[in-house]
């Protein structure tokens, strides 16, 4: 029988975190710090009117697009937070999460040869999207000591006459990192220089612990150029609602809207439904869960400084990110240890690139006494090392 | 810090005071003298544990008393509601806006023992014009807490 696989797709590396995934689930009774999802459920509001728009029998397909209403209520939202004006039938697409608009948003713009600048650590499906949409993927492995945010100098030192797309993403899973307004603008600079469209993943926007979060969207002259994507999973605690969305110049969304019209068709109605609530109504709860995780953050950050793990405080998403190097050890030699003798699964930072070698995500998506436990076996299997190596 | 204090302790009380300096991000003194203070305000009223009674051996009956009342001159409500609220075996006694004027909650051992409180007690206070008893069969959530609830994490072990 011929070879029925594409290349293209065999020569993608499965996702790091697969490999652990499948040690994790083989263990009884295990602790899981690794979970890159809320722990809340969706405010009953939002559950409601996804609720009822089924009774109603809203269950057809809806425009290409996306909802009117939820295109409005986007814009509406854009304009509040960031002071930036989307035209809600041009320059706004629904999309099945936000990992299709980062998908069909960079089919729609690269061309075969194209780089694509990927800032590492970062969520895992950057890559492998470029990859798959004919591009070449090119990394830029972000520092500790700049407590992993992108600086200028890296961005100038990774551009060539091919770069066409700056990936941005923060705040940033798996670092816990953010980009502030002076970070953002030295990016935006060079950015405009070099003639760079971004693509700024802000799916994490609403969950900052330091000042409300900038798009760099909204720094002069840089709408043009940025494709905004967000969505509803981690603010309204939706990840199973598959519901995200992107905003951006009308030439891009147009292509990018071609290519879900022919492969999704629309995302869930029921889903966009929920999203029209969230957004009219959902404020308060975003504030609930971003005190809740503050308080965990600010424990587990703590709980470092206590056991000696070094650690730079992280003020976005729900991860802190925390440096094992002292323990001679790989990232995954350290995870897969943590893991059968405390029975305590986080995420190697390998799992996020290369450069998130000597460091763990630690999801603190859990409730507070869960992570009291976990965190308690985290000291113990430090000291043993500690004593480990001691003993040398 | 006051607002974010009262919601934490309102949930969880037992927190020590080391942990709740840390997540609210402030020095171990300062929680103890909010703490202080509030209790000084008479904000904090007290400390209690939410007991599903139910899951115990131990019969309780709670009714929810609607009571009307003619007010009393110079005092309104309030002396009524006192002579009321007096009594231990009262939980708790509300002035409410519409078709009565107080609700009182009451915890008992037996359906008698309750009714026996409404007919001695509160029906022969001069200022009671009626009311109406009503029994809690069974609670489904109090206090913001509801009491079937599993909290298993449906996640799956690792996500990206």
């Amino acid at each position: 029988m011929r070879n029925p696989l594409a290349d293209k797709v065999v020569e993608l590396k499965p996702s790091g975190i697969r490999k652990f995934f499948d040690i994790v689930s083989e263990m009884q009774d295990a602790i899981s710090l690794g979970v890159g999802e809320p722990d809340f459920d969706t405010p009953w509001h939002i559950r409601d009117e996804g609720i009822y728009s089924l009774e109603r029998g809203r269950t057809f397909y809806t425009s290409n697009s996306g909802l009117k209403e939820l295109r409005t209520e986007i814009c509406n939202y854009m304009k509040r937070k960031q002071g930036i004006q989307y035209d809600w039938a041009k320059e706004v697409i629904i999309t099945v999460g936000g990992s299709e608009a980062i998908d069909i948003g960079l089919r729609a713009m690269c061309n075969p040869g194209d780089e694509v600048l990927i800032p590492q650590p970062s969520y895992v499906s950057y890559e492998p999207c470029a990859i798959l949409a004919g591009a070449t993927p090119v990394i830029i492995d972000l520092k500790a000591e700049n407590e992993f945010r992108l600086t200028a100098e890296e961005l100038e030192n990774a551009i060539t006459d091919k770069t066409k797309v700056l990936i941005l993403p923060f705040p940033n899973n798996p670092t816990g990192a953010i980009m502030e307004r002076e970070d953002l603008e030295a990016i935006a600079e060079v950015v405009k220089k070099h003639d760079i469209i971004v693509m700024s993943d802000e799916i994490y926007s609403e969950l900052t612990y330091k000042g409300e979060h900038v798009s760099i969207a909204s720094l002069p002259d840089m709408q043009e150029r940025t494709i905004v994507i967000n969505g509803f999973s981690k603010a309204y605690a939706m990840t199973g609602w598959r519901l995200g969305y992107a905003c951006g110049p009308r030439i891009i969304i147009e292509q990018m809207t071609k290519i879900h019209q022919f492969a999704i068709m629309c995302a869930p109605t029921t889903s966009q439904y929920a999203a029209v609530e969230a957004l009219k109504n959902g404020d308060a709860d975003v504030a609930e869960m971003r005190t809740s995780y503050n308080q965990r953050r600010r424990f587990l950050l703590n709980a470092f400084k206590e056991m000696g793990l070094e650690c730079f405080e992280p003020f976005g998403a729900f991860y802190v990110f925390p440096c094992i190097k002292e323990f001679g050890m790989t990232s995954d030699e350290f995870a897969t240890r943590f893991l059968e003798e405390e029975k305590v699964a986080a995420v190697p930072g390998t799992a996020f690139g290369d450069s998130g070698e000597g460091f763990l995500r630690i999801s603190y998506a859990y409730s507070l006494d869960k992570l009291k436990l976990a965190m308690g076996r985290l000291e113990h299997f430090v000291n043993k090392l500690r004593a480990e190596q001691g003993a040398k | 810090m006051r607002e974010e204090l009262l919601a934490v302790i309102e949930k969880n009380s037992r927190i020590d005071l080391k942990e709740l300096a840390v997540i609210l991000g402030v020095e171990e003194i300062d929680v103890v003298n909010e703490l202080a203070a509030l209790e000084a305000e008479g904000v904090i009223c007290g400390y209690h544990t939410l007991v599903n009674w139910e899951k115990t051996s131990i019969d309780k009956v709670t009714a929810l008393i609607e009571v009307r009342v003619t007010p009393q001159r110079g005092q309104g409500f309030d002396k009524i509601a006192e002579r009321i609220y007096k009594y231990p075996e009262v939980r708790s006694v509300y002035l409410m806006a519409g078709g009565y004027d107080l609700m009182v909650i009451l915890d008992g051992k037996t359906l008698r023992e309750v009714s026996m409180f409404v007919t001695d007690k509160l029906s022969t206070l001069e200022t009671v014009n009626s009311t109406a008893t009503h029994f809690i069969l069974k609670k489904y959530k109090d206090h913001g807490t509801v009491f079937s609830q599993k909290s298993e994490d449906e996640r799956e072990m690792i996500t990206p």
